[in-house]
Parts: C-alpha cells; sequence; structure tokens
C-alpha cells in the first residue's frame, strides 16, 4: 500500500512538473480534485487535498492557502470552486483569473475539521518543500517537523535529495528524523539514528516531540530518547542561561543610558540631580513630537524619525538643563543636600507641566521599520529594538568616553572632577565647566529619553521609573569614571534578570536594593572610586 | 551668658514656651469647639476638621523627628516616611485584630484580606497583635531596630551626604515593593482599613476623634520637649559639632557614629509614633506611604518652617500641609504640583532658614545693631549660619 502510495506520488511529482509546463488550460487532475471541494463532505475535501497535491497545477498553492484561511469558496449548483482573494475579490479557483458575472447564489465556505487541518497543514508543507525560494522550503520543512505527518515523508525524501541549501537541508533531515521517530513502522536503528538527529537539534520542540513518543516503542529507543531528553533540557538550560544574559544585558544598558548622565554631574558638580529622571522623560516626548510631525506632514521620513529626534533630543534635554543650571544650582553650590530638594522641586514642576501640555495618558510612541520584529539566535529570540538600543549604548558610551579622554572639556571636566580649586587656579573656568557639565547630562539624559521611548511607555511619570536605579548605579559603581557606571549598570541589570527566575520581579529588585545598601557599607564611594587623599568636612 | 542660669529655662526658652502654650491652646480649643459648641453656630469645628487637625499634628511629629537628625546632625533621610509608615501598619495590625467577627468574612482570627487569599492561620509576625501594650512596644521597636540596624551599617563605614540620602530613599523604596506585595502578610495593595475600635472605643465616634487628636497634641509636646532636652544639653552640642565638621569633631575624640546612631533611632521611634497616631485617625494605611515622594515631602516641610529650630519643623507641616488641603480640594487641584515644585525651588534658593530660622535671625541681626548703636560702634557682621 505504502509503497504503491510512494510510486504514485513520484510519479505525481513528475506530472506534476509536466503539468505546470503545459499549463493548465485543458482538464487534468487538477480540475477532477476540485469538484471534491462541492460536496461539503469531509471525505470528498480530503481527497481532493490530496488530488490538488497530486495534480502539481500552479494554482494549488494559492488553492491550499485560501483553503486554510477559510478563504476557499464553492457553490453546489454550479459545481465551482471559487478562491477569495484577502481584499475580497473572487478568483476561479480552476484558471485563476477573476470570476466572470455575479458570484453564485449559494456561495458558501469549504468547511474543515481538525482532521483536515492536519492534512492541509502537511500538503501544504509537501507542496512548497520544493519551491524556488529556500526560505519557503525551510518554512516548509519546519510546518513539517511540527505536524510529523507520515504521508509528506516521500516528499520530504524527495525535496532531500535535490535540496542544495544547507540550512534547508538540515531542516528537511530534521523533519524526516521527526516523522520516522512517530512512525510506527521504521526499524529501531533507524530511530534511533533519527533520534540523534533531533537531539542535535535541542529546542522546547524538540523535547515535546521526545516526550511524545509512543509507550510501545522498543526498549533501546525508549532509551535513547530518555537520553537525547536529558541532553536536550541540559542544553535548553545553557540558552535560558544565555537568554537571561541577553535580557539583563538589555536591562543593564538601559539603566547605563539613564545613569551615565546623573555619573558625570554627580562626579563634576557633586549634586546628585533629582530631576535627571525629567531629562529623560522631556527626551522621550521630544521624540514623541518629533514622530507627530512626521506623521502629519512627511509620512516618508518615518524610519528616519529618531535620527531627527534624537539631536533634538539632546539640544531640548541640555537647553533645560542648563537653564536649570544657570537659575538655580549654581546658588546652591556646597549646599548639596539642598540641591537635591530644589533639583526634586524642579522635577515636580517639569512632570506637571508635561502633564499640563501632553495630558496625563501616555503617548503613542512608534518603532520605525528596522526596530521592530525579532529573529532567532540559537534557543533565544532576539527583538531588534533591544538589540539596537544595546549598540547605542555602546556607541553613546564610547563617544562620552572619547569627549573625556580627547577633547578640552573633557580634560577640564576632569581636573575640575579630581580637584575644584586646584582647577580653578590653573585658569579653567569652573562655573562655565559646570553649566556645560549639567547641560551634557541632562543632554544625555534626553537621548536616554529616545531610546527608552522604544520600549516604555511614554508618560509624564517615565522618568521616575528610572531615578531611583540610576541612583543605586552611581552609587554602586562610583563617580568620577564611566567605567564604574558601565559595571555598576551591568552589572545590577544582569543580576536582576538572573534573580528574577526564582524570587520573582518584585523580590529579585529588593534583594538588589538591599544588596547595594551591604555593598556601600565596604566601599562607601562604590566599586570604583577616585583615589585621594581629600575628607569631607 | 545663658549657661548661667538654670538648666531648665535654657530648655523652656521663649520660643518654646510660646510653643507649648500654643499647642495646649490649640489641643483644647479643638474638642471644646467640636463637643461643646452646637453644630450651628459658626465657631463650632466639624468632626471631620478635628481629625484633619489630628492628621496635622502628626505630621507636625513626623516633621520634628526629621528636623531633630536633619537640623541638629545634618543627616538627611529620604527615607524617614518608611519608620511612619511602619509604626502605622503595626498601629493598624492592632487594629485589624480588633475587628474579630465583625469583618466580612467574621473570622474570629484572621483579618478579612487572609481569609480572601485563602490563608489558614494568623502568619507569627500576626501574633499578640491583639494586645494594644505589644502594638505599642512594636510602634516603637520596629521602626527603631530598623533604623538602628540601618544607622549602624551606615554610619559605622561613614556613609554621608547624599550617599546617605540616597540609600534612605532605597530603603523606603524596598519597603514600599514589598508591602505592595499581597504575600508579604500585610494586606498588600489595599493595606489595613476597616478598623472598628480601639482599646474598646469605636474608632468612628466623636468622642474618640477628639481624644485622639489631644493625645497627639500631648505626644507632640512630649516629643518635643524630649528633642528640646536633647539640643539644649552639652550633647545636643556635640550634635551640632558633627553637623558643622564631622571630621574634626571625631578628630577630638568624639564617637561620632554612636552619636548619629542614637539620634536617628530617637528620630526614627518618634516618626513611628506619628505613624501610629496617624492611622486610626485616617483610618487606612497603605504601601502608598512608603513611596518615596511622601518622605521627601516631608522634608521640605522642615525646609520651610526652619531646620534647626524644632518649632519651625511643626509650623512648617502645619502651613504645607493646610496649603495642600486647601488647593488640592478645589479648582487649582493642577496647579498644586506647581506650587509644591515652587515651594522646594524657592525655599532653598531664597529662605535656606526657613519661617521660624528667618525670623530668629532677623531679631538677632536687630538685636545687634542695637547693642552696636548703643557702644557707639560699626555693627559686626554676623556669623553665618552653618550651612
Amino acid at each position: 500500500m505504502r509503497a504503491l502510495y510512494d510510486r504514485i506520488t513520484a510519479l505525481v511529482f513528475a506530472l506534476g512538473l509536466l503539468a505546470a509546463v503545459a499549463g493548465s488550460a485543458h482538464a487534468g487532475p487538477y480540475e477532477d480534485a476540485l469538484a471534491g471541494f462541492t460536496t461539503d463532505s469531509f471525505t470528498d475535501t480530503f481527497e481532493a487535498i490530496d488530488g490538488v497535491v497530486a495534480s502539481g497545477s500552479p494554482m494549488a498553492a494559492q488553492l491550499l492557502e485560501a483553503l486554510q484561511d477559510s478563504r476557499l469558496q464553492f457553490s453546489a449548483a454550479e459545481k465551482k470552486v471559487f478562491i477569495k482573494t484577502r481584499d475580497g475579490a473572487l478568483l476561479d479557483a480552476a484558471t485563476g483569473e477573476p470570476a466572470v458575472g455575479a458570484p453564485p447564489a449559494d456561495l458558501a465556505n469549504v468547511r474543515l475539521n481538525n482532521r483536515l487541518r492536519g492534512a492541509l497543514n502537511a500538503a501544504i508543507g509537501a507542496l512548497t518543500l520544493m519551491a524556488p525560494d529556500p526560505g519557503r522550503r525551510l518554512s516548509a520543512a519546519q510546518s513539517v517537523f511540527r505536524s510529523r505527518d507520515s504521508s509528506a515523508l516521500p516528499a520530504v525524501e524527495k525535496a532531500l535529495e535535490a535540496e542544495t541549501n544547507a540550512r534547508v537541508k538540515k531542516a528537511l533531515t530534521e523533519a524526516r528524523a521527526a516523522i520516522i521517530v512517530m512512525s510506527d513502522d521504521a526499524s529501531p536503528d533507524n530511530k534511533i539514528a533519527a533520534i540523534a538527529v533531533i537531539r542535535d537539534r535541542s529546542d522546547q520542540e524538540s523535547l515535546a516531540l521526545m516526550s511524545g513518543l509512543p509507550a510501545n516503542a522498543p526498549p533501546e529507543v525508549r532509551a535513547a530518547a530518555t537520553d537525547a531528553i536529558a541532553k536536550i533540557q541540559s542544553n535548553l538550560a545553557i540558552w535560558r542561561t544565555v537568554q537571561n544574559f541577553w535580557y539583563g544585558l538589555s536591562l543593564g544598558s538601559v539603566l547605563l543610558l539613564a545613569a551615565i548622565g546623573l555619573a558625570i554631574t554627580f562626579g563634576v558638580m557633586g549634586v546628585i540631580n533629582m530631576a535627571h529622571g525629567e531629562m529623560v522623560m522631556l527626551g522621550a516626548y521630544t521624540t514623541f513630537v518629533v514622530q507627530d510631525l512626521i506623521r502629519t506632514s512627511f509620512p516618508g521620513l518615518f524610519d528616519y524619525s529618531l535620527a531627527f529626534a534624537l539631536p533634538l533630543a539632546f539640544i531640548v534635554a541640555g537647553a533645560v538643563g542648563i537653564l536649570i543650571e544657570r537659575t538655580v544650582i549654581r546658588y546652591l553650590y556646597g549646599r548639596p543636600l539642598e540641591t537635591l530638594l530644589a533639583t526634586w522641586g524642579i522635577s515636580l514642576v517639569l512632570m506637571q507641566a508635561v502633564r499640563a501640555v501632553f495630558g496625563p495618558t501616555n503617548k503613542e510612541v512608534g518603532n520605525p521599520s528596522w526596530m521592530s520584529g525579532a529573529f532567532d539566535l540559537g534557543g533565544i529570540l532576539i527583538t531588534y529594538n533591544r538589540m539596537w538600543i544595546i549598540i547605542f549604548t555602546g556607541i553613546v558610551f564610547v563617544a562620552l568616553l572619547a569627549m573625556l579622554r580627547y577633547t578640552r572639556l573633557g580634560l577640564e571636566m576632569r581636573a575640575v572632577t579630581q580637584n575644584r580649586q586646584m582647577a580653578a587656579a590653573v585658569g579653567i573656568r569652573t562655573a562655565r565647566i559646570d553649566a556645560l557639565t549639567f547641560g551634557l547630562g541632562s543632554g544625555i539624559a534626553g537621548i536616554a529619553g529616545v531610546a527608552l521611548s522604544q520600549i516604555d511607555n511614554v508618560s509624564p511619570n517615565l522618568g521616575q521609573g528610572y531615578i531611583i536605579d540610576s541612583f543605586m548605579v552611581v552609587v554602586f559603581g562610583g563617580v568620577g569614571n564611566l567605567w564604574g557606571t558601565l559595571v555598576g549598570a551591568l552589572t545590577l541589570g544582569i543580576a536582576n534578570k538572573f534573580l528574577e527566575p526564582f524570587a520573582g520581579a518584585v523580590l529579585a529588585k529588593i534583594a538588589i536594593l538591599v544588596f547595594i545598601i551591604l555593598f556601600i557599607q565596604k566601599r562607601p564611594r562604590g566599586m570604583f572610586a577616585l583615589k585621594g587623599r581629600a575628607i569631607e568636612a | 551668658m545663658l549657661t548661667s542660669r538654670h538648666p531648665l529655662i535654657h530648655l523652656l526658652d521663649r520660643g518654646a514656651v510660646l510653643f507649648l502654650v500654643l499647642l495646649g491652646a490649640f489641643a483644647i480649643a479643638i474638642p471644646v469647639l467640636n463637643l461643646l459648641v452646637p453644630s450651628g453656630s459658626t465657631f463650632h469645628v466639624s468632626t471631620y476638621l478635628v481629625s484633619l487637625f489630628g492628621k496635622y499634628v502628626c505630621y507636625g511629629l513626623l516633621a520634628l523627628s526629621i528636623d531633630l537628625i536633619w537640623g541638629y546632625v545634618g543627616i538627611l533621610s529620604l527615607g524617614h516616611g518608611a519608620f511612619f509608615a511602619l509604626g502605622g501598619y503595626a498601629m493598624g495590625m492592632y487594629l485589624m485584630r480588633q475587628i474579630g467577627t465583625r469583618g466580612v468574612y467574621a473570622d474570629p482570627i484572621l483579618p478579612d484580606f487572609m481569609v480572601f487569599l485563602n490563608w489558614k492561620e494568623l502568619p507569627f509576625f500576626w501574633y499578640f497583635f491583639d494586645h494594644f501594650a505589644y502594638a505599642a512596644l512594636m510602634v516603637l521597636l520596629v521602626p527603631g531596630l530598623l533604623a538602628f540596624v540601618f544607622g549602624w551599617f551606615a554610619f559605622r563605614s561613614r556613609v554621608t551626604g547624599v550617599y546617605l540620602s540616597i540609600i534612605t530613599q532605597a530603603l523606603t523604596y524596598a519597603l514600599l515593593l514589598a508591602f505592595f506585595r499581597n504575600d508579604f502578610g500585610f494586606g498588600g495593595n489595599n493595606g489595613l482599613t476597616d478598623f472598628k475600635d480601639i482599646l474598646g472605643f469605636n474608632v468612628q465616634s466623636e468622642a474618640t476623634r477628639n481624644s485622639l487628636f489631644f493625645i497627639s497634641c500631648v505626644m507632640l509636646a512630649i516629643c518635643f520637649l524630649i528633642c528640646r532636652a536633647i539640643v539644649t544639653s552639652k550633647f545636643g552640642k556635640v550634635l551640632v559639632a558633627i553637623r558643622d565638621a564631622e571630621s574634626r569633631t571625631r578628630f577630638l575624640g568624639y564617637r561620632v557614629e554612636a552619636y548619629k546612631l542614637f539620634v536617628f533611632t530617637l528620630s526614627a521611634c518618634m516618626a513611628g509614633i506619628a505613624g501610629a497616631l496617624y492611622v486610626p485617625q485616617v483610618g487606612i494605611i497603605n504601601p502608598g506611604e512608603f513611596a518615596p515622594a511622601n518622605s521627601i515631602e516631608a522634608v521640605i516641610w522642615v525646609a520651610v518652617g526652619g531646620r534647626g529650630t524644632l518649632t519651625g519643623a511643626v509650623l512648617g507641616a502645619f502651613v504645607v500641609n493646610y496649603a495642600k488641603t486647601y488647593f488640592t480640594s478645589g479648582f487649582l487641584a493642577e496647579y498644586w504640583l506647581f506650587m509644591l515644585g515652587a515651594l522646594f525651588i524657592g525655599t532653598t534658593l531664597f529662605m535656606p532658614r526657613g519661617i521660624i530660622g528667618t525670623y530668629n535671625h532677623w531679631r538677632a541681626n536687630r538685636a545687634e545693631r542695637k547693642d552696636a548703636e548703643r557702644d557707639g560702634a560699626p555693627p559686626l557682621a554676623s556669623p553665618r549660619a552653618a550651612e
């Protein structure tokens, strides 16, 4: 029976190619199969699906997809089948041309049940296994792997012979292995070899496949499967670690972006800017305004909106920062605790002002196309926006480092950080450095806001959510050294994500806070404290 | 000049006496106006106002506790709301246990929220809270112990200035997150509420509310006297020395950590008392009290009134909270945060001494000028108050 079926399938493929060459103008197996859809019987539909696949008609893929999306309609009276396109037009399934005349009155969807859906998935899989596009072949192979439909085996084997693309070939091998493991008539040796293939795949799906092994399998196969499960599980554990690490890196880079400006101002001026979070918020709202303008006036530029928003956010937040420094903070030098209170007041005013202008609700900031979506890397899913934020953070960090190292302003800033009086004595205008530092720190907070607008809700409270974490980074990492901020942010981010699976998000955060409170007992000035003989009065 | 006088005169200078007299008059007048004056009269004070004033008095006590450490030792705690809330929770637990079978689920032992969460028995930390004496002890002990442990770590490793402020803020933030959790055993998001009795008296009744108000005033007076006693003693002089020149004080042989730790713990206990008195008058305690913003707001009361004056802290708490009640209830509600923000900025920029501090400063200057005129010498520059 099976051998016969195989032969028929092989024949059918050959015929299909022929038919494709000859065109579908004259009645053939495809048109015959179509009739099966018009009887509204599950058995006939089942056979019709097989028939359509066997026909090899170029219409087959389109037809089966339509069937899958319940867009395949039939008229029992006229014995005709129609494909409804996604935009609602009606095509004659036999020719692929738009249907002529008024649609038949008794038009109805071809109905499916679960058995048919399984067969349909396999049929589409088999049909696309030979598609010219490697991407389609790959997804077809994967869908066969999931369905484990033994009827697809001949098609898979045939495709495997012809396949040249290494990735698709691997997927096809796995699909074949999945079918063999689940089939009843494969030999134990074949099954064990197949298990080895699936074991090397090592993901959640192969684990499910192994766990679903029939209970009547021979003992040596079961043993191999048990081994494979253990191997897959340990593999998955490694991927989970990698994933936690990635999430931690992502959280850490966000923290770094939010904290780095704070660290600079704290390092140079010794003041804590409680309004720092609001600078982040201003940056996020700048992004919103820019996107709003682009949406209404230049929709084509939407993908570049962030490129416009970045410098603008830097300027807006930086200007507000300099304004705050010139009007409030410079009168409070030498009184850090009062600076803290005054900047808290500023943060209240800024939040309320934004609330008054933009309203208290979340504003929608869109992802440009190159920042949305995700891709698989090994066993983990990587979203583009997180990846770009990590890269962006890296760029900002390196740029700042270079600025501090190679520019005159950077040199003067370092001098003031190390010894304010001495810097003033050699002719550095410390007041100007203070204002510029504050502007720089605020500007960086602004561009952090552009990045955060891509992953967080843009609301007046945006900054409040980051401010305590940013403080923790600065306190933990120490001031006067950007590396301290980097190590502090990444450590806290990664530690948080590794604690979360055990303790839950809230307890992880509490544990981190307690840890920092204890940590600064040991190193009251953070990990990378400036060395010196200065003593506070 | 003052040292030759009796220590009691030193303790009760003119400002302190005036404060106590005003507080006493307030403590007696409000209940009298509420209970004895008929409700139709213009002089009648509604029961709502009694509780509102009671709330202000509790805030005043919180401000006093902050002034003791900020004004005299230079420790700016941005987490004092945590001690206030812990004291409040201790009292709230007592009040919850008093509800007994009158709760929605009528469980004789378990508070409603535990029945709701399907808990079968009382967690150990809720034991004995049905005894008022135990709860009262906890009101002092829990904030005190936390402050002691926290302060012991922080002061021993010489965490000072903004670093200390930031980690106190982290402390209250961590507690905020913890108390929001349902499985933490303190009612989660909703906190503790729906109280019925305190010591057998109905919490809602007029008499109880007036008594609570009066007791709050008495506690404020007692704590004020304790603070006065500390800051006018030799011990208080050392505290001020620590505020103005910590290292120098240490080099002179004083154990700075021990001084700081004692005052910090005492201050936390006072904040705990304030919280405990606050809860029965407001009728609810929830994790929102731990919010860092609350703690910072309490600091601004002290700054407005004048830090390092004690009386100023209480005055500031009254003035700011009255303004808050006034503005947030009317059409100006949207502008309240602008005003609060402006208050933070304006006070630190233009009136760093606060109301009482500025007044004292002005009087001292005037006296000096008068002295100088009498002696015929040009006025001396007044010594700048240490920041």
